[in-house]
């Protein structure tokens, strides 16, 4: 107990004060982790005076640790005394929103915008926005920086005239000397126009959005772009024609790759945001043209947007337009030069089938189909098969499945092994397309050949593949078709081939089922316990663990214990190991008496 | 009196200081091996052999020493990099700096770039000058306090000391390098750099270390078609889209980064006919090109083969606009220079604040200067002989002709061992700095 003059219920806190600046990073980041059980500890009068002006200054610090105190700082209103003082954590954030690791300064912004909400309007206008002036007019960019990221949660609250100044700090940052700071403003922009009156909107925002879409760097104007979409959405559509579109297209057809690139990406928000008579009027033509582009990255990208594109078409002209515009170009990217381009339109391809209906799947999407499934590059053939559901649910399987078969073989026996672990994992789903008897015929062999691999993550998923494939078809199909194969792994002379049994058998109990378990597996594991490899014995130590709760009781104690029991004296210290494991395991009582 | 080169005004450059040993033999580690002032020029980082940085900073001027205008001091030295060894290719990694390139400021620290053959690191280098006070577990003296006598908590407290300046590795960019990096460069877009080494070209976004984009690559299907090597590369200093890079047989490329994203295909193709008459063995070996810089305005570039240093015009191909002969005289001793490897070694080049001038090393420890609008130029030496502060530099002279003048250094006691390589250029004012072996002088100017 403690004696009278002391009170031992400081000690814990003291020591976290300590460790705030300890050698080690670890115990400064718990430290700070703990500030609220610190600042409880202290005090609101204390921690307003001593902990948060000690906080300013310690900007030293590790990353790690000025990240933790940035967070903690975001929600520390009610330790400093309510949204009355809250003012009081503007300096130490203040102070890390100018540090130059971009991680932490980004953190001290959300802080900042998080606390703002619980200024008072008065209090935003003598602490708060003061202190977003003094970050603007920084001597260094990283200040002016974390300044573009506070101007949207100020506006709304304050007055006119401030307002006023704040628009003309934002117009200053748009046009800063320094790359870095125009990009922040570039990338804040959009959002700053959303809490901005429609015709601030329109005579302060868009002459920025027009400067810094034609900013000389590269990348301050693909950011514009994104901002570009975000001010369409604010506009009437009246406006959009002459405020946006201009320099939109300008954008959509840059001298960089990067910027086209960038309105490629943001092609399926722009056209939300533009809504279909622009979308039909320019969009189309834009698309078209970056379906085409000079650069592979960007043909990519819009090749990505293809399906969306389409599928957000107006209603009335949807077919028209992917008929005569869009499809001849996406009938040139099926033979493009560069294969991410095609793997990127194969992953999307299939879907334009349920656009367009039966009869144009039939007459112009499957040959592409079927000239991807031939492409030299796996991953074209990867995608188009693991999108065979869209197809199948417009013209039924069949038609394809002519070409599908030897571009399974084909991927089924590529040298990557990688590529043969894709197919795999889309075996399942093909089955359950093509159904019994397809399979039984065409795919039961390819299955059972992966069991035997000679990479051991494909010989594992073939057995995962196994399961999934009895899910499917269920248990009878299961004892006329793969367990037999698989038991008769057992006598292989390979013993990596004999364990490929054990683990099938793993995989496969649960979902077989009781009967056919007892009567057909079990035998073949008993069996193998007397096997000369140490690895095949521990591993049928484990697999009767694993099929213990299939088991019946009577089973277990006939014919699993006196296997266990011999496995659990045998010479290698692994079987050994297992074998009680499994023991312990399966029969948690008798466990005991056999180890006394 | 003969005039200095560089700036417009007459001057004469002065002697204002030099740094590192005296000894005459010198540790291999302590030979720099790069040089190079920062955006303001406060600051002038060295690299040597050693993996180490040394960074000085410039002095205040003071009124009352009116003679010794801002001598620049240690700041802050630190061990960059170190050697390491490659198992897999058993190969051995030397520590050496190749190169250093400052970043622009962007807050009260500064930051460089610092490459070895393989890896390159972002540096911060801070100052610190506050330190915390108070313990609540021990006292003042530093003895445990006993735990249960702690009735109050003490909160740190933040108490003024010396000046302290740290360094920091604040990135590591590593594993993108199969060849030796010959080549950093910041862009102007401040947030992406490239590097280069003898076959391919990597760009680098300044704040993602574990990814790069491989923009160039020269590297033949079969490596017995090899026929040429990149030799240095540098991004242009206002169009963030341009970069060049120039090869061992004396050609530069500019490529343009908007137009693909890989840039096999260039641009710009600059190179000069060769002539016919003065063809010879070594023509293609000191054809090579040694070094490239963009001029501050980005209108040239200048490049450093063996025997000359060329200005071209971005604007024309064909031909440099501006040609001088670093040390024609050594034209006669290309075989002597082959035999002892001399052939080979990597003059850098640099350009003054207004591009006005230009600089760039010799053997004999001799630098030469060139100025742009009077087409004059002059041979200086770093020496320790008349490093008296503010001593004059004299003009050297080397003597080609038959017979030699008074003053005059016969090519043959040239001393081939004593190589200037890496000069630097303040981007402000007449103050440069030349990496003589494992000294570095500073002179500066003085008006007549």
């Amino acid at each position: 107990m403690a004696g009278a003059e002391g009170d031992d219920s400081l000690y814990p806190i003291a020591v976290l004060i300590d460790e705030l600046r300890n050698e080690d990073v670890q115990l400064r980041l718990n430290s700070i982790k703990k500030l609220s059980t610190i600042a409880l500890a202290l005090g609101v009068e204390r921690t307003r005076t001593e902990l948060l002006p000690f906080l300013t200054d310690t900007i030293y610090d590790e990353d790690e640790v000025l990240l933790a105190l940035a967070e903690q700082l975001g929600s520390f209103t009610v330790l400093v005394g309510g949204p009355e003082f809250v003012h009081n954590l503007l300096p130490p954030l203040e102070s890390l929103a100018t540090v130059e690791e971009t991680v932490v300064r980004d953190k001290a912004v959300e802080s900042l915008r998080k606390i703002s909400q619980e200024h008072s309007p008065v209090d935003l206008e003598v602490h708060f926005v003061p202190l977003v002036k003094r970050l603007a007019s920084g001597d260094w960019f990283t200040s002016r920086t974390s300044a573009c990221g506070l101007f949207s949660v100020c506006y709304p609250r304050v007055s006119s005239t401030v307002k006023a100044e704040i628009r003309q700090h934002f117009r200053t940052l748009c046009s800063d000397d320094t790359p870095m700071v125009r990009r922040a403003a570039a990338s804040k922009l959009g959002e700053f126009a959303k809490v901005l009156e429609l015709d601030y909107v329109k005579s302060d925002i868009i002459p920025l959005f027009t400067a810094l879409a034609s900013d000389e760097q590269d990348s301050v104007r693909l950011l514009a772009v994104e901002a570009g979409v975000s001010i369409a959405t604010l506009l009437p559509q009246e406006d959009l024609e002459a405020l946006v579109m201009p320099t939109l297209r300008q954008a959509a057809e840059d001298k960089s790759w990067r910027v086209r690139y960038m309105v490629a990406d943001k092609f399926s928000e722009l056209q939300k945001a533009v809504g279909p008579e622009i979308t039909k009027t320019d969009l189309v033509p834009a698309f078209q043209n970056l379906l085409k582009d000079c650069e592979a990255e960007v043909r990519a990208a819009a090749a990505n947007k293809v399906k969306v594109f389409c599928e957000n078409l107006p209603e009335d002209s949807r077919e028209t337009i992917i008929m005569t515009h869009i499809l001849p170009c996406v009938k040139e990217l099926v033979s493009d030069t560069n294969q991410h381009v095609k793997s990127a339109l194969a992953s999307v391809i299939m879907g334009l089938s349920t656009i367009l209906g039966k009869d144009n799947t039939v007459e112009h999407l499957l040959p592409l189909f079927l000239v991807q499934l031939k492409d030299e590059c796996p991953e074209v053939r990867l995608n188009i098969i693991s999108n065979l559901d869209c197809v199948n649910e417009v013209i039924g399987i069949r038609q394809l499945s002519q070409s599908l078969l030897p571009a399974i073989v084909e991927l089924a026996e590529d040298a990557k092994w990688r590529v043969r672990l894709a197919i795999i994992e889309y075996m399942p789903l093909l089955a359950g397309q093509l159904g019994v008897e397809f399979f039984d015929e065409k795919l039961n062999s390819l299955c059972m050949a992966w069991l035997i691999d000679h990479v051991f993550a494909i010989r594992e998923a073939a057995t995962c593949n196994l399961m999934k494939l009895v899910e499917k078809f269920g248990a009878e199909w299961a004892q006329n078709t793969i367990v037999p194969k698989v038991l008769g792994m057992a006598n292989d002379s390979n013993y990596l081939h004999r364990m490929t049994t054990l683990f099938c058998i793993n995989a496969l109990s649960g979902v077989c089922g009781q009967e056919i378990t007892t009567k057909h597996m079990l035998p073949v594991v008993l069996k193998m316990s007397t096997d000369q490899v140490a690895n095949v014995r521990f591993n049928v130590a484990r697999c009767l663990q694993k099929i213990g709760p299939v088991l019946d009781s009577s089973a277990l104690q006939a014919e699993v214990k006196p296997v266990l029991e011999k496995l659990a004296t045998d010479q290698d210290m692994d079987v050994k190991y297992f074998a009680l494991e499994a023991i312990s395991g399966t029969f948690p009582f008798i466990s005991l008496t056999f180890e006394t | 009196m003969m005039a200095g080169v560089g700036g417009g005004n007459d001057f004469q450059w002065c002697f204002s200081q030099v740094k590192g040993a005296i000894d005459e033999d010198v540790a291999e580690a302590d030979i720099i091996s790069t040089v190079e002032f920062n955006y303001s020029g406060e600051l002038l980082a060295t690299g040597d052999k050693g993996g180490r940085v040394v960074i000085f900073q410039r002095e205040q001027e003071s009124k009352n020493r009116l003679l010794s205008r801002g001598e620049y001091n240690v700041y802050s030295t630190f061990q960059s990099h170190e050697p390491e060894f490659d198992y897999l290719k058993s190969l051995e990694i030397e520590e050496k700096i190749n190169k250093i390139r400052w970043l622009p400021q962007q807050n009260a620290a500064h930051f460089l770039l610092s490459a070895n053959d393989k890896t390159i690191k972002l540096w911060k280098i801070s100052e610190r000058d506050k330190r915390a006070e108070g313990y609540n577990l021990k006292d003042e003296d530093g003895r445990l306090r006993d735990p249960f006598r702690i009735t109050t908590l003490r909160v740190p407290v933040l108490m003024p000391m010396d000046l302290m300046v740290e360094a920091s590795p604040r990135r590591i960019f590593a594993n993108a390098h199969t060849y030796h990096i010959n080549s950093i460069s910041v862009n102007s877009d401040y947030e992406t750099y490239l590097s280069a080494d003898d076959l391919r070209i990597n760009l680098w976004h300044l704040e993602i270390t574990d990814r790069s984009f491989n923009i160039v690559d020269i590297k033949p299907a079969n490596m017995e078609e090899l026929t040429e090597v990149i030799t240095a590369a540098e991004c242009h200093p206002h169009q963030c889209n341009v970069f060049v890079y120039s090869s061992s047989k004396g050609t530069i490329r500019l490529c343009d980064m908007r137009a693909a994203a890989l840039c096999d295909r260039h641009s710009k193709f600059f190179e000069e006919p060769e002539d016919p008459s003065s063809r010879s063995f070594f023509s293609e070996i000191i054809s090579s090109i040694s070094d490239v810089k963009f001029s501050h305005s980005g209108r040239y570039m200048m490049t450093r083969d063996y025997l000359s240093v060329k200005v071209w015009d971005l604007n024309m191909e064909n031909r440099p606009v501006e040609t001088y002969q670093v040390h024609e005289y050594l034209r006669s001793k290309l075989c002597s220079l082959y035999e002892n490897d001399c052939i080979f070694d990597k003059f850098e080049c640099c350009w003054n604040g207004s591009d006005s001038a230009i600089m760039t090393g010799s053997y004999n420890n001799f630098f030469r200067m060139f100025d742009r609008n009077t087409r004059r130029d002059i041979t200086l030496e770093a020496s320790r002989e008349n490093s008296k502060p503010r001593a004059m530099l004299k003009p050297r002279k080397v003597c080609t002709g038959g017979k030699r003048k008074k003053d005059e250094i016969s090519v043959d006691s040239l001393d081939f061992n004593k190589k200037i390589l890496h000069t630097a250029w303040h981007p402000k004012e007449n103050v440069i700095a030349v990496a003589a072996t494992n000294n570095l002088y500073i002179f500066q100017d003085k008006i007549n």
